[in-house]
């Protein structure tokens, strides 16, 4: 409760808080999936829980792109980094993450070429300023980042760069929702749509979870306000017995999403038979692998990868907890061996994880409870 | 890295692929705003920004509440970090076939 004096409209905040109550019916359970893992940082950051009734549930998702690459992904990519003339590059989240052998970072200790970069961008304007050596982007993202990606390798050929190449770990976000409400184990009663994918591929892609699946799909900013008022839309609709996909973010996402990012998308990349997301296992058409015609920039084909499957530590229960079967702190490594200083698994390294994001914020209000903060 | 950072278009930069300079949150950053040509960005005009790549062109009232998001987020620092990290020449300093000198 103690942050809602920062936020915007406080008051606002509090009448839709008291208006979800509202809606609540309290014979019921709601379970809530929010998909991407921005909402979720947000739902800790704002301690949005401790305005929600006990019956109303929020799971969080596979919406973080890092938390859902397996580690075999990543040491494939390291393996391509001991090549000496190649330059690994990475975004920053990507650092820590382990992998077998090690994270990027380790590896760098270790004396690989590893850089940071903030835009695949820059991954070519590396291979610019070194015409002499391979760089080599690890790319990673859901749609949000995928056309960036794209477009550099539009870029590459057109400015006749060929010292450049992507690994790509791109993947799609509607084959993974398809997955949870596939899955038995899962009961979900509506999803609070990811914000800034749909700026990208636009509300329509969710439509067959509201037809075939009946379930509300409403898709919402980041601000506690945003989030909130999703909760309503999709409470509203529920009561009403009826499901449909619902746009709350119509400030920034377009219903028809962007049509310049997804043709970019289009051009550059085709889906892969199959792909494996950790603690999913193997989703089909849920990523992006290089086409043919650009096979001269993708990092598959120009190295050879072991392509092993690696597991994760077998205490680490990554995988309940991105089904959203376990909560972060029921995971029974939680906050002692790891951590997100020393992670062990990948939801801890990332702050749009669920694991980091109730580290940060959970275990320090229950410290400010201690001491009678 | 999944960071939507607001800036305002300064100007375009000639040339053969739509890049801009944006200024964002004070530093001028050289931005790529090929995924909002069709919606006729130009110079005044909000962007929002997600790794080099303009996404969407907002309004200002929208471009200042996602400010005060990112701040009530703890994100201003990666924010920055990642705004600062942009390559600052992000366009080739000669266009291919370009005459030499140019």
């Amino acid at each position: 409760m103690k942050f809602v004096d920062e936020f915007r409209e406080p008051e606002l905040i509090t009448q839709t808080a008291a208006e979800i109550r509202r809606l609540a019916d309290p014979k019921r359970h709601y379970r809530l999936m929010e998909v991407c893992g921005g909402h979720t940082h947000a739902i800790y950051r704002f301690g949005l829980k401790d305005l929600l009734p006990e019956n109303l549930e929020l799971v969080h998702g596979p919406g973080c792109p890092v938390c859902v690459l397996p580690m075999g992904r990543i040491d494939d990519g390291l393996a391509i980094a001991q090549d000496p003339n190649v330059i690994f590059a990475a975004f920053g989240d990507m650092m820590r993450v382990p992998g077998a052998n090690g994270s990027p970072l380790q590896h760098k200790a270790r004396g690989v070429d590893i850089r940071i970069v903030y835009s695949p961008s820059d991954a070519l304007k590396l291979a610019e300023l070194n015409p002499s050596r391979h760089v080599m982007f690890f790319a990673i993202g859901f749609e949000t980042t995928a056309p960036s990606t794209a477009l550099t390798l539009m870029r590459a050929r057109a400015r006749g760069i060929r010292n450049l190449s992507i690994f790509s770990n791109h993947v799609t976000i509607i084959p993974a929702m398809r997955a949870i409400l596939d899955s038995p184990d899962m009961r979900i009663d509506g999803f609070i749509g990811p914000g800034h994918v749909s700026t990208v591929i636009g509300c329509r892609p969710y439509e067959w979870i509201a037809a075939n699946e009946h379930k509300p799909v409403v898709v919402a900013g980041f601000e506690p306000l945003d989030i909130l008022q999703s909760i309503v839309m999709i409470l509203r609709q529920l009561n009403k017995g009826c499901a449909q996909v619902e746009n709350q973010y119509r400030r920034v996402v377009p219903w028809e999403g962007n049509r310049a990012a997804l043709k970019a998308i289009n051009e550059v990349f085709k889906l892969r038979a199959y792909f494996e997301w950790r603690g999913m296992g193997f989703i089909s058409q849920s990523a992006l692998a290089v086409r043919e015609s650009y096979a001269e920039w993708d990092a598959e084909q120009l190295f050879a990868t072991p392509g092993l499957r690696v597991t994760d530590p077998k205490a680490a229960q990554c995988g309940e907890v991105l089904k959203g079967v376990l909560k972060p702190a029921q995971c029974k490594l939680f906050g002692n061996e790891c951590t997100p200083e020393m992670p062990v698994g990948a939801l801890m390294v990332s702050s749009e994880g669920a694991c980091a994001a109730c580290y940060s914020y959970e275990r320090r209000k229950h410290e400010l409870v201690a001491v009678g903060a | 890295m999944c960071l939507a950072i607001p800036g305002k278009i300064v100007e375009l930069v000639p040339g053969p692929e739509s890049w801009a300079i944006v200024d964002v949150v004070g530093l001028r950053r050289t931005v790529d705003i090929s995924l909002v040509a069709d919606d006729g960005a130009g110079p005044g005009d909000w962007v929002l920004i997600h790794v080099g790549f303009a996404m969407s062109k907002i309004s200002e009232e929208a471009a200042v509440e996602q400010m005060q998001m990112l701040q009530l987020l703890g994100e201003t620092a990666s924010a920055l970090e990642e705004v600062s990290g942009y390559g600052a020449g992000h366009p080739p300093d000669i266009w291919p076939g370009a005459p030499p000198g140019s």
